[in-house]
């Protein structure tokens, strides 16, 4: 049941990045995935200028390059979808592919635009990974409400976060329960696809009805304590100097970085 | 605290008048020789589709008074303990937190005078770390920030789970997550806690724990229990409910040794 061994994404750690104010990296972050974003299609230098940032961060932070690679490569299978730019951009021909009784053919300015949004997508992530890794889900809760974010959608996130174990743990149990009545001696374990999904169809409905009763009791557990429907939260502590500074220092390069960007294309 | 709320509860039972329905619950007040922070009575609620899960029920607790209250499964216990801070209402009868009588204009000092403790603490816990958690009551009676801060690290202090702030729910063990539960409640000074099955699903240890810790508490407290170790233990007093009704109402050393009554209710003794 691998999907739901749920792990935190936090690595313990003294680093430079990890003492760093969460509001200050959530920014830096989000400033990165921008500039990622708007680099124009082809600028090499100024992707691999973003590449290196990422490595320094990825450095700073203490982490190991090989976990940011491998939760990065949640991103690859986003690319698929930017595979058809390959044979609809205008250009000259790089080859050719038969698919459905039409020859599709793949130009070198298709290939720039497909590995430009694959490279984007990927430093993108990875700056989200290295985010995660380096700051405490609940610090970064603190942070989205200290940068003002709605707060209906920060309570939803604290919510789920709060609540994504204790449902991980229930399916869990659901799933065992199920194991051990379903013992069948020799091969075909487990019956036909129909009545597996006939049990999975169960499991999910009572898994929901379960949550939703959850919530209920949830719900009077906070009336109970006075909850009246209106979202309070404590105030969050400020910046400090050194959170400044690394800001400073992030924004500026990326400034320059794109700035460099746009000029060389000319 | 409970000195204020005493003169409070004295003027509110010196302004009723005695009817049929109040003697029980004046009976139980007198008995124990001060004025009732907690008064039930004549509460009746069926639960929407008719099932009637109170029957009509006459209840008091003095100040500090610590009471079980006991029965089977499906007796109203919980339903009891929700009209405690008007999650439920709408039935018959009359529930008075410290001589206010529970209502929606008061709805906000009662839930600050109950402390209700829920059976799950990962329904109680809804925060993602300790200290929002127990922050939520303070925050909520429209307290100051150094004034939440200080009632929660005093709530932490008095379950024995300070320095546990910044931890997150889930990654606490069920005896440390039930301590925290009543931290959330004590952090908003209640008059009265109302436990649901606080020992339930814990090992010995963490049982004893518990109990010590209850022990060390002021405050009044109504717990709902089936675990009879604990309410001969930690409850002077017991109650049965049974089917909605008040079976019986005395010393718990007496209870427990009544055991014809308690098998006839589905009980037994520890």
């Amino acid at each position: 049941m691998s999907f739901l061994a749920l792990e935190e994404r936090f690595q313990e750690g003294r680093s430079l990045l990890h003492r760093l104010e969460a509001r200050a990296k959530l920014l830096i972050a989000l400033a990165f995935i921008f500039a990622a974003t708007l680099t124009p299609t082809g600028r090499w230098e100024a992707l691999g200028g973003l590449a290196i940032l990422l490595a320094a961060g990825v450095a700073l932070g203490g982490l190991s390059p090989l976990l940011v690679l491998r939760r990065s490569a949640l991103a690859l299978p986003f690319v698929l979808a930017a595979v058809p730019l390959l044979f609809t951009r205008e250009g000259d021909a790089l080859f050719s592919v038969p698919i459905l009784a039409w020859r599709w053919t793949a130009t070198d300015a298709g290939l720039e635009a497909v590995l430009t949004i694959l490279l984007k997508s990927w430093l993108s992530v990875s700056a989200a990974v290295v985010l995660t890794a380096t700051t405490p889900a609940t610090d970064l809760l603190r942070a989205l409400r200290g940068l003002h974010a709605p707060r209906v959608i920060v309570a939803t996130v604290s919510f789920m976060y709060r609540y994504i174990f204790v449902i991980g743990e229930e399916a869990q149990r659901l799933m065992r329960a199920r194991q051990c009545r379903s013992a069948v001696v020799g091969r075909g374990s487990g019956g036909s696809v129909r009545w597996r999904a006939r049990v999975l169809g169960n499991m999910v409905g009572s898994l929901f009805i379960r949550s939703y009763e959850r919530a209920e009791r949830i719900y009077d557990a906070m009336r109970s304590r006075g909850y009246d429907g209106e979202l309070k939260s404590l105030a969050v502590t400020s910046l400090r100097r050194v959170d400044y500074v690394a800001l400073a220092i992030v924004f500026g390069l990326l400034a320059a970085l794109e700035t460099y960007a746009r000029l060389s294309g000319g | 605290m409970l000195d204020s709320l005493e003169a409070k509860v004295d003027t509110a039972v010196a302004a009723q008048p005695q009817t049929e329905t109040q003697t029980g619950a004046a009976r139980v007040a007198r008995v124990a020789n001060r004025p009732a922070v907690v008064e039930v009575r004549g509460l009746r609620y069926s639960y929407p589709g008719g099932f009637p899960a109170l029957r009509g029920v006459d209840l008091a607790l003095a100040p500090g008074e610590k009471v079980a209250l006991v029965g089977p499964n499906g007796a109203g216990k919980s339903t009891l303990l929700l009209h405690l801070n008007g999650i439920l209402r709408g039935g018959e009868g009359e529930v008075r937190i410290a001589g206010l009588p529970v209502s929606q204009e008061n709805l906000g000092r009662i839930r600050a005078l109950v402390g209700l403790v829920f059976q799950n603490p990962d329904d109680q816990l809804f925060s993602p770390t300790v200290f929002e958690d127990v922050a939520f009551g303070p925050l909520y009676m429209g307290l100051e920030e150094p004034e939440v801060r200080r009632r929660v690290n005093e709530a932490l202090a008095a379950v024995h789970m300070q320095g546990y702030g910044s931890r997150m729910p889930h990654r606490l063990s069920l005896g440390e997550r039930k301590r925290v539960s009543i931290a959330t409640v004590l952090a908003m000074e209640p008059a009265v806690l109302a436990l649901d099955e606080p020992s339930s699903g814990l090992d010995p240890r963490s049982r004893r724990a518990l109990i010590r810790l209850l022990r060390e508490l002021p405050q009044a407290m109504l717990v709902a229990a089936h675990d009879m170790h604990l309410v001969r233990d930690l409850l002077p007093r017991t109650v049965i409910l049974d089917a909605g009704l008040l079976v019986a109402d005395g010393p718990t050393s007496e209870i427990l040794r009544d055991r014809h009554l308690l098998e006839e209710h589905g009980l037994e003794a520890p």
